[in-house]
């Protein structure tokens, strides 16, 4: 297998994506992030601070797992990498303890962020409280009402959350704003941003931090099985946990596998499958696929899962996809559903409703995976507490009608 | 219709009324706001009323410069269904008067693809754009296609450019939109004081007429701002009339442009 060329270029580019999509303000921002992550992403001093916070704050290595039952049940073998057992419950907080070490050594002072669902709140609130700064997390009201246990979680790391009223009032409103907000303080503020997405640097760097997920894997997948998997899949909202663990098996003859949200269906038009659709366009800094209309409006995303309900992509799965490195498919919100239950019953791990996309596709396809005597490693990027509250009102809701 | 460019014609207008000592008035409005339909109303209105140049917007969904007022007026304009190609054709019927620049987001541009919208933005007789969100080091495409039209592709320079930037404004065409303050779009009640220093970095780059804009909501600030610079540009306060004023629009945007045009005219 050809070696992967090295992305993205001096310009922020992957291919045609990627790139700067901002304001003029913003540009000797993005300038000096990228210079400071340049130079701090190679000093000793750095690596080993990170290193140590990532072992003895959030509890890294994850572990790396046989799913026992579930590769008998499905005839094939199934490993998990399990980014569940991160601290705050996901892989998010390996990126914003990496973000935020970096802005203590820019020192700024004042972090902000957007959230969705408030995984990536959450993180950031962690990560601000450890190193003792100052957090404003913007989320949209809709969001705020939907996830009124995050806000209050954020609120007890002591962040300060800012319900956002404009356009759809969900994450990519929640994204608008705080570049808003960056542009008018970028002189005092650092963005955290939550995904592989925004102006470059930002997609290589969140790629960067979570690439962990990966090295670990490797080294863990080829101790558990004496051998490399024959796939590895995981779901894409933004797809920080995707890069995260596609990047160092990049040049592996293994196949990565993006699952995105297809919600009520593709045709329905009702769903968060960007790479799906595929139409390029410029959303939040970075040209990508979007959900877009005839005239370039960006377009609602829906999906069971928070999380993944995003209208965009990172810039770099998008080039992943149009390389054929990786391959992209998407899973509906009902068999996502259908996998968070199986999974539980099989392993004993409530996956989030994002990971249990990834699951979901691999149970739609288990025909074709046994036949090809596959090895397949899952990330399960995070855990399904935050979930079980809307499962529940789902189920009843359904029980009801 | 003469066939001056688009770029020849924001320069003649910059030079008459510095030919009459004072600074180019221009006003913005969104597309669609309070409805397409009175489009065609605002733009007499605000001739009328003194403008040399006239921004308009197309509406975009995610409008990451702009403060509250614009984000409602655009938010207002979608939902009331406004299409771009809706405000291609009307503006393409309207009579030749003062130069029409776009103002608007870089995603409706680029679904239409760069070079289409250079030609149909210039058969609808603007004379060029602003893209708030394409700064200069991703602006080569589109600057080609605009070129080829005769259409200037107006830059942005900001309090926390860099020497670098300033120096590719060489190659620029039509004015140089300063953006007075680091932030979104919306009145202010001061205008950063750095503003003299920034006009005077971009004067000593390029031979180009500079605007000034974002918070300019006086006749007094308008006045002040019009020694500095070779135009001042009025977007949300201008915006905040209209929507004070739903049921007469074009009397809004006369009543507030026209004192503003007098403050600059008494400098």
């Amino acid at each position: 297998m050809a070696t992967m060329k090295r992305v993205p270029d001096r310009s922020g580019r992957f291919g045609p994506f990627g790139g700067r999509y901002v304001p003029e303000t913003l540009i000797p921002a993005v300038d000096e992030l990228e210079a400071a992550y340049r130079q701090w992403r190679g000093d000793a001093g750095f690596k080993a601070e990170l290193k140590e916070y990532l072992a003895n704050y959030v509890g890294r290595p994850t572990p790396l797992r046989r799913a026992d039952r579930m590769s008998e049940a499905l005839g094939f073998e199934v490993y998990l990498k399990r980014e569940d057992l991160n601290h705050t419950g996901a892989h998010k907080i390996n990126n914003t303890i990496g973000q935020v070490l970096l802005a203590k050594r820019m020192q700024k002072r004042r972090i902000i962020a957007e959230t969705g669902a408030g995984q990536h709140g959450v993180a950031t609130a962690t990560a601000a409280s450890l190193f003792g700064l100052d957090a404003e997390i913007f989320m949209g009201e809709e969001d705020v009402r939907r996830q009124a246990l995050n806000v209050y979680r954020m609120k007890i790391l002591g962040a300060r959350v800012i319900p956002v009223t404009s356009g759809t009032r969900t994450l990519k409103d929640a994204t608008n704003e705080a570049i808003r907000d960056w542009v008018t303080n970028v002189r005092t503020t650092f963005y955290v941003i939550g995904s592989v997405v925004g102006p470059h640097p930002y997609p290589m760097m969140v790629r960067d931090f979570q690439a962990v997920i990966g090295q670990e894997a490797r080294r863990q997948v080829i101790k558990a099985s004496g051998s490399l998997p024959t796939h590895i899949v995981a779901c894409v909202g933004g797809g920080s946990n995707g890069m995260g663990i596609f990047y160092p098996f990049r040049n592996d003859p293994v196949k990565l596998v993006g699952i995105e949200a297809a919600g009520l269906g593709l045709e329905s038009g009702h769903h968060a499958a960007s790479i799906a659709v595929g139409e390029v366009g410029v959303l939040h800094g970075a040209m990508s696929y979007l959900l877009q209309d005839e005239d370039g409006q960006i377009q609602p995303a829906h999906s069971i899962s928070a999380g993944l309900d995003y209208p965009g992509v990172g810039p770099e799965h998008a080039y992943l996809h149009k390389s054929g490195r990786a391959d992209y498919y998407a899973v509906t919100d009902d068999e996502a559903l259908a996998a968070f239950h199986q999974l539980a019953r099989w392993e004993g791990i409530i996956p989030a409703l994002e990971s249990a996309h990834a699951v979901a596709w691999v149970i739609r396809e288990q025909a074709s995976l046994k036949q090809q005597g596959a090895r397949v490693l899952i990330n399960i990027s995070g855990r399904g507490d935050k979930d079980v509250d809307t499962v529940f009102a789902l189920e009843q809701g359904d029980q009801g009608q | 219709m003469s066939e001056r460019s688009g770029s020849e014609a924001i320069q003649a207008a910059f030079m008459a009324a510095k030919a009459s000592d004072r600074a180019a008035l221009i006003p913005f409005f969104t597309a669609g706001f309070p409805t397409l339909g009175v489009l065609p109303d605002l733009v007499k209105a605000a001739e009328d009323g003194g403008a040399d140049i006239i921004e308009i917007g197309i509406p975009f969904s995610d409008p990451l410069a702009d403060g509250p007022v614009l984000q409602q007026a655009a938010s207002e304009a979608l939902a009331q269904g406004t299409r771009v190609q809706a405000i291609l054709d009307l503006l393409g019927q309207l009579p030749t008067g003062i130069p029409r620049v776009f103002l608007t987001y870089v995603n409706p541009v680029l679904r239409r693809g760069y070079v289409p919208f250079a030609a149909e933005a210039r058969e609808a007789g603007m004379a060029g754009a602003i893209v708030p969100d394409l700064p200069w080091t991703e602006s080569s495409e589109l600057a080609r296609a605009f070129q080829h039209q005769g259409l200037a592709l107006i830059p942005l320079v900001a309090p926390t450019s860099t020497d670098k930037h300033m120096r590719a404004l060489k190659s620029a065409h039509g004015f140089v939109y300063a953006v007075s303050v680091t932030g979104v779009t919306g009145a202010r009640q001061g205008i950063d004081g750095g503003v003299e220093a920034m006009v005077a970095r971009i004067r000593q780059a390029v031979d180009l007429p500079v605007a000034i804009g974002f918070g300019i909501s006086t006749p007094e600030q308008a006045r002040r701002l019009g020694h500095v610079a070779d135009g001042v540009i009025v977007g949300s306060a201008l915006t905040q009339a209209l929507m004070a004023k739903r049921a007469n629009p074009a009397q809004a945007v006369y009543d507030f442009l026209h004192p503003m045009r007098l403050a600059l005219d008494s400098r």
